[in-house]
């Protein structure tokens, strides 16, 4: 399954944030945790991460350090700053949000015609300007 | 840095080459070919362990890295400023970090040796704010600088103690020559040692430069490359210098200080000596890095130039003949030395495989142009000289006049052929690269053998 181009964009900064919040991490580690994640099914074009990454970095949500592989090659490490912490808190509120609002539509509300006091359940919060 | 690969290992050979061609691209730095060689490397290796042999593997991790294109273009995109900024002093992969690093010290130690030497005459109290004795300044100002460029050179190339020696012996050579007349009041003859001494000692820098391979006509070329550079360095560098002069006296005149005299006897002249050191190391640590300037610059100023001569030799048959007052055939020949050096940066930046365009024959025109001016120059000092005799200057005239022509007409009748396709550039970089050591000579004599031979006038 091909997952769309801007959909692939949006999550990819979730989903690194969130590897190297479980640990100092390079590039290829987190490439590989995201394809087990997803089950194979969110395949990024590999060149692709660096340039998120440095984004990520620029703007002080994850740190870049030199270290060394297992084979004593020069690595680029990645760890999460307390930006990138805050960061991901609030991504993750927002994924959760478009997460339910999908739920809601998709397993509760599509089956049956939905009686009116059922909206309450969904709730949108107004979109956080980050 | 990767460590020297196995010539025998066929995948170490397959990434390098794919280092390479990334390496080349503007926007990806070297860490970041390092970050995804290390990338590229774990893919492979997880491929081989789940069964493939290396070669495929590789090409597998390839077809996953994605297109170098677009990689190249993703990054451009997170790094746009890196199209601009391209110039970084230390790299940042390790070794050649230090290295780097190190070169600057040197440079900057250096420049400061350039500007404690240009001071220290103080000590023998040879002060510059006093007549006599500033002159002593003005004839020895590229003596005080240009060793230590050698120097810098010399060890930069890494030559030979051996070999260096005959560099310093030259130094001392024109220093002594330089200082050995003394003169009464204003003499010509000192005004052209100061204009020819620079030329002679930039022959020594050049001979460091190259490393002592000066008869290899590559690496005159590049030192032309070099010389243009640096010039154009430095008047970047001088017009901040003047800046920063401006302000300086400007703020402590608010506060009642005359800076005027630190500014002159110290600021400027330190300045203008380190100057050339920094700028010389700025041309050697950004020389592949950025687009060179001088090849843009000569490409606006050749039309300009060209035209300039045509209009002015225009001008001069409708006025009926040069003037020849002595100032107007300094000018003229200030003017025939730029064209000169004009013509020989943009020679130095035409790459010799490019197919022959409309620049050609602007270039062309340049050099014929030239020629008619100097063959003007030249009846005009000729007539100068059989009518009043002969002086320092006119004789000077005359011999820069006479370099010249044989360069300008060797220098048209090649690049005639080489647009009738009856030769290929390069014979035009050869001639202009021998012909160097011409210049130096002939200001080498002027130096050395015109005082006593005009008896100081």
């Amino acid at each position: 399954m091909d997952i769309g181009k801007d959909l692939v964009a949006a999550s990819s900064t979730p989903l690194i944030l969130a590897i190297v919040a479980e640990g100092d991490t390079y590039g290829y580690a987190i490439l590989k945790r995201v394809s087990d994640l997803s089950g194979g099914q969110l395949a990024w074009t590999d060149g692709m991460l660096y340039p998120v990454l440095h984004r990520l970095e620029r703007n002080g949500h994850i740190e870049g350090y030199w270290g060394e592989s297992e084979t004593g090659r020069r690595r680029k490490y990645y760890r999460i700053t307390e930006g990138g912490r805050a960061e991901l808190a609030q991504q993750r509120q927002q994924w959760q949000a478009v997460d339910s609002a999908l739920r809601n539509i998709w397993f509760i509300a599509l089956p049956v015609r939905r009686p009116a006091f059922a909206t309450w359940r969904v709730r949108i919060p107004a979109p956080a300007f980050s | 840095m990767t460590p020297a690969t196995e010539p025998t290992n066929p995948l170490e050979e397959h990434i390098g080459q794919w280092r390479e061609y990334l390496r080349r691209r503007r926007t990806i730095r070297p860490g970041d070919v390092d970050e995804l060689e290390d990338h590229l490397r774990g893919q492979i290796a997880s491929l081989v362990s789940a069964g493939l042999a290396s070669d495929e593997a590789f090409l597998v991790a390839i077809k996953r890295m994605g297109a170098q294109d677009e990689i190249a273009n993703e990054f451009a995109r997170e790094h746009s400023d890196r199209l601009w900024k391209q110039f970084i002093v230390a790299p940042e992969s390790g070794a050649r970090d230090a290295a780097s690093r190190r070169d600057a010290f040197i440079t900057f130690g250096l420049g400061t040796a350039a500007a404690v030497a240009l001071k220290s005459p103080i000590l023998f109290g040879i002060d510059m704010d006093t007549d006599p004795e500033a002159a002593f300044y003005v004839r020895n100002a590229s003596l005080f600088v240009f060793p230590l460029l050698t120097l810098y050179f010399v060890w930069k190339r890494g030559i030979d103690a051996r070999l260096w020696r005959w560099l310093a012996g030259a130094f001392v050579v024109a220093a002594v020559a330089a200082n050995a007349w003394q003169y009464e009041g204003e003499a010509d003859t000192f005004v052209l040692q100061v204009l020819h001494l620079p030329i002679a000692l930039w022959l020594i820098v050049g001979i460091a430069y190259t490393g002592w391979r000066w008869n290899d006509h590559a690496a005159r070329m590049n030192f032309i490359r070099f010389s243009g550079e640096l010039f154009i360095y430095y008047v970047l560098m001088a017009l901040g210098g003047g800046l920063v002069i401006a302000l300086t006296v400007a703020l402590f005149q608010s506060i009642g200080i005359d800076a005027g005299e630190f500014v002159g006897t110290w600021l400027a002249p330190c300045g203008a000596a380190g100057a050339v050191l920094v700028g010389a190391w700025l041309v050697e640590a950004k020389q592949s890095v950025i687009e060179n300037m001088a090849p843009v610059l000569t490409r606006l100023f050749t039309p300009i130039f060209a035209t300039l001569l045509v209009v002015f030799l225009g001008a001069m048959i409708w006025a009926g003949g040069i003037d020849v007052e002595r100032d107007v055939l300094f000018a003229f020949d200030g003017l025939l030395a730029l064209v000169l050096a004009l013509f020989l940066y943009t020679i130095s930046a035409r790459d010799p495989d490019a197919a022959r365009g409309p620049f050609d024959v602007v270039l062309a025109a340049l050099v014929i142009f030239a020629l008619l001016a100097d063959g003007v120059a030249l009846a005009a000092i000729t007539s100068r000289i059989s009518e009043f005799g002969f002086t320092p200057n006119r004789v000077a005239v005359l011999g820069f006049n006479l370099v010249l022509l044989v360069n300008l007409v060797w220098s048209a009748w090649l690049f005639i052929g080489f647009l009738r396709r009856e030769r290929s550039f390069s014979a035009v970089e050869r001639w202009q690269t021998t012909y160097l050591p011409v210049y130096a000579a002939w200001a080498a004599i002027v130096v050395v053998v015109f005082p006593p031979a005009f008896s100081f006038a």
